[in-house]
């Protein structure tokens, strides 16, 4: 038995299935649902689809947006860019096996949602996780952490796993049956499929790598190294979007060169001409490549010449380029493209 | 008419943009939100239809995308 007339859940929207499923179980309660997704920054969710040609083809959707649809509920998208900044920099639970600040992510957002949820007088939350589904974050003896820190406490309903952990006070005043909920535990995904043939939802996200860029080994190598660069933790969202665009060669401590890849990104770099010196070669087609860094004319030779080695001319004595300032003055420069053997290992991030 | 510049954002940013704008809007008023990302010829109509706001045009004018939505508020 609920009681439940006019109980009302904010639930976290990741745009994976799990969320999906927490909220369609809700709802067969009758409980009224709205989401929240919160946007970081560095969610894998669109950008490198949006900026990589060879993806253009590809079906484009915002995960969270398609979640809510299918539900048939509100989804508000939120920035935490500045405010996540301080998460990531001083996790007070330390990083995963990259710079994933999971735990300390997961009370962030609850803490938000709890502020939303107060704000908007809804009774409580809900989320999508799975005891056992992450090593930091979704951990029998780590969950209960969530609660506390984040103020919610037992105002936390995790639908697909409550049978596993303490009664809520959801299920104990009757606003929600506690039999109906579930018991999924662990990695294994199959009870979370047959759930979801259970309510016919088909063609849901499932992220094999995560939705977050910082759980990524590549991009946090990145990241440290515009950290160790700067002598100190900082980001804006330009610079954390640039990581993940490009080839990033680090010749030196004090520059960097971001070479496109591909057209796609080529275009999305011209973009950043007004923010970064660029080189492009001239006299073969090659890519765009911006300069983060303040070079001499020796290191602008040195950056031109790797540059020059990912254009067409790579077998070529000369190759020519412009060099672009921020400010827009053009310069050109002759060079050889540097041997592939010496471009260092150490240099490309 | 209101037209909100989100050239060089990506998604979900621009959906951000156009939700954030629209908060401060009344029943009827339309806003034209300008991208240069393609995901929002998805994610603004999607946005749209979730939350009872009315799209009224895209057009794709030199790898930018100007799409007009009316708004629609509760209770109006």
């Amino acid at each position: 038995m609920t009681d439940n007339p006019s109980r009302k859940a904010v639930a976290l929207i990741s745009g994976g299935l799990d969320s999906l499923l927490a909220v369609k179980v809700m709802q067969e309660q009758g409980i009224y649902v709205e989401g929240i997704n919160f946007y970081t920054g560095f969610c894998v969710e669109g950008h490198t689809h949006a900026i990589r040609k060879k993806d253009k083809q590809k079906p484009k959707r915002n995960n969270a947006l398609w979640s809510a649809e299918q539900l048939g509920i509100k989804l508000h998208i939120i920035d935490i860019i500045e405010e996540y900044k301080d998460i990531v920099f001083n996790p007070k639970y330390g990083y995963g096996a990259n710079l994933n600040p999971c735990l300390d992510c997961k009370i962030f957002m609850v803490k938000k949602a709890r502020e939303w949820m107060e704000a908007n007088d809804f009774d409580f939350i809900i989320t999508g996780e799975v005891v056992g589904q992450r090593p930091k974050s979704q951990r029998k003896d780590t969950m209960p952490v969530v609660q506390k820190d984040s103020g919610i406490d037992d105002l936390l309903l995790r639908p697909l796993c409550a049978k596993n952990l303490p009664p809520t006070q959801p299920e104990t005043q009757g606003w929600v049956d506690r039999e109906k909920l579930f018991d999924f535990s662990g990695r294994n995904r199959k009870p979370q499929i047959a759930l979801a043939k259970k309510f016919g939802f088909e063609d849901f996200a499932q992220p094999a790598g995560g939705c977050c860029f910082l759980t990524d080994e590549k991009y946090s190598v990145k990241l440290s190294d515009l950290w160790k660069s700067r002598g100190e933790k900082t980001y804006e969202i330009d610079d954390i979007m640039l990581l993940k665009v490009g080839r990033h060669i680090r010749p030196a401590d004090h520059f960097k060169i971001i070479i496109a890849r591909e057209e796609g990104e080529a275009k999305y770099l011209q973009g950043y001409k007004k923010q970064y010196d660029s080189l492009k070669t001239t006299s073969h087609s090659g890519p765009l490549a911006l300069i983060d860094g303040t070079l001499t004319d020796e290191e602008l030779k040195l950056a031109a010449s790797i540059v020059a080695r990912y254009s067409k001319g790579r077998t070529e004595p000369q190759v020519s380029l412009d060099f672009q300032t921020k400010s827009g003055e053009v310069s050109s420069i002759n060079v050889s493209p540097l041997p592939a053997d010496e471009i260092k290992p150490e240099w490309i991030l | 008419m209101i037209e909100l510049d989100c050239r060089r954002l990506l998604c979900p940013m621009p959906v951000i943009r156009v939700q954030d704008e629209v908060a401060k809007l009344e029943n009827g008023d339309t806003l034209t939100a300008v991208c240069t990302d393609p995901g929002v010829l998805n994610d603004i109509p999607a946005w749209c239809r979730i939350n009872g706001h009315e799209m009224l045009s895209t057009e794709e004018v030199d790898d930018e995308y100007r799409i007009t939505i009316k708004v629609v508020k509760d209770g109006a």
